[in-house]
């Protein structure tokens, strides 16, 4: 029972209180470059979610079965980009085969997600608060789920900020910028929640 | 020491580990691709520029592949690239009708001027003062915004003192019509001739008292046209070149000398002779049938 509050406590953390995107500030160059549009945020989240689930998984085995009995911890950073860079690869192979209007719609994005630091953050957070590979592995979606919401919502508000009346020279990415710095206030509002610790 | 090398080992056999993954995915999820798609990104400008509609160069080719957009799709790489995007996809490349930039504005010297203006030769920087020493409101201001937005030398201003388009040079991409504050600057077919060289929305003496050469939207070209392509709408004529057929009638009853090839006095003047005939064997043939 108590596994089960410590996920759900992970997961409301890695959603709401402690969003990736709104009160880290992990990831935020797809977080931007991304939500012009609801469906490719929205490949683009699922994305997010998919590499960091499994990245938190691979960088947990990588980090206890391999670096800690080879006493090389402070290799981690290296290990998991290295980890991160192969993962991303393969996913772009497998949608380039599967999925290949997913694969076009993300464009150059898709690599990107390699030095999105959201990935990177999810491995290294899951070492630093000592997750075990279950915690870990929730953390990692959930965080992804949180991108995905935060990106799903700037995306919206982004599609309908073109009936918005606002100055010329803010068309484009300032408006987005205000749009996202004003989500963060309101995201901030959830860390009433804040039963993460 | 010992751990350095451990170091090194443990990554590098992790990265022939992950390498040798790789390898093996790229070989069950390889995907196949036209060889053709590369054959027409060689033949593309390659300026990744995005003019065709498409993410870049290689979202182009595909479209072309795939015969979502035609050969002609890369308007920078020229009619010679089309006509080897054509040979490479077993088509024939029709070039489209090819368009131009057109100023839309007759006045220069021969506009009501309210001061003379002394700052920066910009017509933005010009427009923003009194709103522009211009009388008119659709008068080109004559500072060459336009010649500098142009990157092909196609722009320059007229000895009237307009900003006038070397058809020749002009490659449609509209950065002069950016570039005017007036907005006065359009895209029209190049082979269509006849066109209206003012945009004064304005009616009859409002118009007539800012400039010799404007547009007073009397409607005598709307009259004179037989095909209905050119109609006064907003008070000003406007040429649907859909209709147009390049006939030139309208120019000779323009009483403003606002449509272009501007017709002579004497061509004018022929025009009136035989519409006075025609209409007097109207008249005739009207008569006899009234007798009859």
């Amino acid at each position: 029972m108590k596994e089960l509050s410590t996920l759900v406590t992970i997961t409301i953390g890695a959603i709401l209180s402690n969003n990736f995107i709104f009160s880290q500030f992990l990831g935020c160059c797809p977080f931007m470059g991304v939500s012009k549009k609801i469906d490719t945020a929205t490949g683009m989240g699922f994305a997010v979610v998919f590499v960091m689930g499994l990245a938190s998984a691979i960088t947990w085995c990588v980090y206890h079965w391999i670096l800690v009995p080879l006493d090389l911890v402070y290799m981690e950073t290296v290990a998991f980009i290295l980890v991160i860079a192969a993962l991303v690869q393969f996913i772009e192979m497998f949608l380039q085969k599967s999925v290949p209007s997913l694969y076009t719609a993300l464009g150059v994005y898709l690599p990107l997600i390699t030095t999105n630091c959201a990935v990177l953050g999810v491995a290294l957070l899951n070492i630093q608060n000592s997750y075990n590979f279950i915690e870990s592995v929730v953390y990692g979606i959930m965080g992804g789920v949180g991108f995905l919401l935060a990106i799903v919502l700037l995306a919206s508000i982004r599609e309908q900020l073109v009936f918005a009346d606002y100055p010329k020279s803010f068309e484009g990415f300032p408006i987005a910028l205000v749009s996202a710095g004003l989500m963060a206030l309101a995201f901030m509002g959830f860390s009433g929640l804040d039963i993460f610790k | 020491m010992l751990n350095v090398v451990s170091a090194v080992l443990v990554l590098g056999i992790l990265g022939a580990v992950f390498g040798a993954l790789l390898a093996v995915a790229s070989k069950i999820f390889e995907v196949k691709k036209d060889p053709r798609e590369e054959a027409v990104l060689s033949k593309l400008a390659g300026a990744n520029c995005g003019g065709c509609g498409y993410p870049g160069c290689a979202g182009c080719a595909a479209a072309i592949v795939a015969g979502d957009a035609p050969v002609t799709a890369c308007a920078p790489a020229g009619p010679d690239a089309a006509a080897a995007i054509a040979q490479i996809m077993g088509k024939i490349a029709c070039v489209g009708e090819r368009e131009t930039a057109f100023v839309r504005c007759n006045g220069g010297t021969a506009a009501v001027r309210r001061f003379e203006y002394v700052g920066i030769q910009d017509c933005t920087a010009a427009e923003k003062v009194a709103g522009g020493p211009v009388e008119c409101a659709w008068g080109c201001l004559g500072f060459g915004s336009c010649v500098k937005a142009c990157q092909f030398g196609a722009m320059s201003i007229g000895p009237n003192g307009v900003a006038v388009v070397d058809e020749s040079k002009c490659t449609d991409c509209m950065a002069c019509a950016a570039a005017c504050p007036r907005k006065l600057i359009v895209s029209v077919p190049v082979s269509k001739k006849v066109r209206v060289m003012c945009l004064n929305q304005e009616k009859g003496k409002a118009a007539m008292t800012v400039c010799k050469n404007s547009c007073i939207g009397c409607g005598l070209c709307e009259k004179e046209c037989k095909k209905d392509a050119i109609h006064v709408v907003n008070g000003i004529a406007s040429i649907d070149y859909a209709k147009c057929v390049n006939c030139k009638l309208c120019t000779k009853v323009c009483p403003r000398d606002a449509i272009t090839p501007v017709a002579t006095p004497e061509e004018k003047e022929k025009y009136k002779e035989i519409k006075k005939r025609q209409a007097e064997a109207a008249r005739q043939k009207a008569a006899a049938n009234a007798k009859k």
